[in-house]
């Protein structure tokens, strides 16, 4: 069964179709690119998928229960967790303090434990720090644990939102353009992150991203969105090559 | 869904926000053993001594609106209201137990706790309608809280003779009652308020008023920082950084706001507590917004980060007039320039750049210290 199954998929806002009867099916363990120009629809389709927006056609699957109508609370719960293309960082906390907040659901202390740190206080806490240095480790972020997220420079704190993202422990990743505002070394290392992510932590990875050429290089699906409608999708290569889709960029990356 | 699974990390030392509560908590210590030595042994005067217990209750009540305003990022300007409950519900309670309750210490210790459950159960109905509201909107609504709060309180009757307690927020209600004059004891008097707070469990007189008041600030600190450094702290300072991100990763940002009001509201009750024992006579004239403001200029001077810099910024500023008062027309020229100093300390770049060299350098010598520590 997929993991994710959107059918019809659709947003308006006003007279604007955002989105338009978009369907997408990701597979367990899957790569899933999702590119398209500017305004095209992505970061909608994301917030649909949160529940940050409410679709206002087509329903949403994820692992085949229907998450239509669920809050983002419920359905980060339920294994979607995301980053956004403008960084949403918890700017006054500690970097590792960022990733422990993604561990808060997986963490049982009661109101009363946390308040005077007894019982399963300081067990949990001891487990929860071991597991954010583990997973900043691998965002090469653990030598700045203690420093304040938003002293960050640009390309940590996108790697940190995929961190914390990933520390909710979720089936599905949703990243929104997590290469933006990188050099070209950056990204390639954040792309080989991104992948070594998707095989150690058998998760599956949608991605949004701009750049066309990065896309190629990782993603083993894509689906290329224009005007809020699906122009083609496929195999990466396929689809890169595709004349439409080509048109569809012209004046615009290359 | 697999459990991450990556080794090679394995130091691990002391959180860094586990030292720093450890600072905050010498600190109240250290000033609660120093000022009691001076009050003890050396020669304090009476105004210095009459100062000790309001400058606790202060230092409380702007920690506890440091949990909304620092913590979780709202503005409110209804702590003067919640001390009122505290004040009034604690009071009441020393003098209705007067003489049924022997101790002074169990007597006064269940009215700070009566005084701070009752503040935080009106924190939270309060906080279902208000914490739906944001920014400027949440600041004047539970203004109104405060001030519906101490007009309440102000017209509150509280009585019993022999067939029970008689409540009424209407004089002509009282006087129409028929009381059976010989067993009548009035409690609560509308605007006269509380009479006679037994002189027994009055703080004021006792030598060790200002211990007593610290030991209440460090609990209550410690309770404080201890919840920020735990999953629900993290939860609310995360709704208070970014509560969209922060839904996104699963707090349920309307609860963790409420946790922090409730908690906020409780120990401005305690707060109130301490301050209704510290009189004879209580009545709401000092828990008007004024008193809010107050507090709230207590704690945006202090920074709103750290429970440390609350306090000493509340001392700082509370003390100063009281200790100017000998400069007569100078007093509230030099506090103004205080505060303005302390505006322009907190909002400083490059003060806050040495500030954080200093820190940084401090938490070098830590770690090279600890440096064998796994
Ligand atoms: N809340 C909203 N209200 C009205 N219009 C919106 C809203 N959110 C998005 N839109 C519109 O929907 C369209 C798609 O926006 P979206 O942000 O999804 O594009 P995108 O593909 O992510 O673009 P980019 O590559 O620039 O990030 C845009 O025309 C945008 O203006
Ligand atoms: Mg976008």
């Amino acid at each position: 069964m997929a993991i994710l199954e959107t059918k019809d998929l659709s947003i308006q806002f006003g007279g604007l179709k955002a989105v338009d009867h978009l369907n997408l099916t990701i597979e367990k363990g899957q790569l899933y690119g999702l590119i398209g120009p500017n305004g095209a629809g992505k970061t909608t389709v994301f917030n649909m998928l949160t529940g940050v927006y409410q679709p206002t056609g087509g329903t949403i699957h994820l692992d085949g229960i229907c998450i239509n109508g669920k809050n983002p609370v419920e359905i980060n719960k339920l294994g979607i967790a995301r980053t956004f293309q403008n960084i949403r960082l918890f700017g006054k906390m500690s970097v590792i303090d960022n990733v422990k907040v993604g561990f808060g659901n997986s963490i049982k202390c009661s109101l009363f434990e946390s308040f005077f740190h007894v019982g399963r206080y300081k067990k949990n806490e001891k487990e929860v720090t071991a597991k954010a240095l583990e997973l900043l480790k691998v965002f090469d972020l653990d030598g700045e644990a203690n420093t304040l997220a938003s002293n960050l420079p640009y390309g940590k704190q996108r790697k940190l939102e995929i961190a914390r993202a990933m520390a909710t422990n979720p089936k599905l990743l949703l990243l929104d353009e997590p290469a933006a505002g990188m050099n070209p070394h950056e990204t390639a290392e954040l792309m080989q992150t991104i992948r070594f992510v998707r095989d150690n932590f058998d998760m599956t990875v949608l991605l949004i991203e701009h750049d066309m050429k990065l896309v190629g290089g990782i993603c083993e699906q894509v689906t290329v969105l224009n005007f809020g409608q699906e122009l083609a999708k496929g195999e990466t290569s396929e689809v890169l090559n595709d004349p439409r889709v080509i048109t569809a960029y012209i004046g615009e990356d290359e | 869904m697999r459990k991450c699974e990556v080794t090679g990390v394995k130091k691990l030392t002391l959180s860094a926000t586990a030292k720093d509560r450890y600072t905050t908590y010498g600190l109240v210590v250290l000033i609660a053993v120093a000022v009691q030595l001076f009050v003890s042994y050396g020669n304090a005067s009476n105004s210095f001594k009459g100062l000790l217990v309001p400058t606790c209750v202060y230092v409380l009540a702007a920690l506890s609106l440091n949990l909304v305003v620092g913590v979780s990022g709202e503005l409110s300007l209804g702590q003067a209201g919640f001390m009122c409950i505290g004040a009034y519900v604690g009071a009441t309670f020393s003098v209705i137990t007067a003489e049924s309750i022997a101790s002074d210490a169990v007597r006064f210790t269940i009215a700070i706790l009566l005084g701070g459950i009752v503040a935080g159960v009106f924190g939270f109905l309060i906080g279902i309608p208000v914490l739906r509201l944001r920014g400027d909107y949440l600041a004047i609504v539970t203004l109104a809280f405060g001030e519906i709060i101490k007009s309440v309180c102000g017209n509150l009757y509280l009585s019993a003779d022999k067939n029970g307690l008689f409540v009424a927020l209407d004089v002509k209600a009282k006087s129409a009652h028929a009381f059976d004059a010989a067993t009548k004891v009035d409690y609560v008097n509308g605007a006269l308020g509380i009479n006679g707070i037994p002189r027994t469990s009055n703080i004021r007189v006792n030598e060790w008023a200002f211990v007593i008041c610290m030991a209440v600030i460090l609990i209550a600190v410690i309770v404080m920082l201890n919840f920020i450094d735990s999953k629900q702290g993290r939860a609310v300072m995360a709704a208070r950084d970014n509560r969209i991100a922060a839904e996104a990763m699963g707090v349920n940002v309307t609860r963790s706001k409420m946790t922090a009001f409730v908690m906020s509201a409780f120990f401005a009750g305690v707060a109130g507590v301490l301050y209704a024992h510290n009189y004879n006579v209580l009545d709401t004239s000092n828990f008007d917004y004024n008193q809010s403001i107050l507090i709230l200029v207590f704690v945006v001077l202090g920074g709103m980060t750290k429970m440390r810099s609350v306090m000493i910024s509340t001392i700082i500023l509370y003390v100063l007039p009281e200790a100017l008062r000998g400069l007569n027309k100078w007093r509230m020229l030099i506090y103004a320039i205080v505060l303005i100093a302390m505006m322009l300390i907190n909002n400083s770049v490059a003060i806050k750049k040495l500030v954080e060299k200093i820190q940084a350098k401090f938490a070098k010598g830590a770690e090279n210290k600890e440096g064998g520590a796994a």
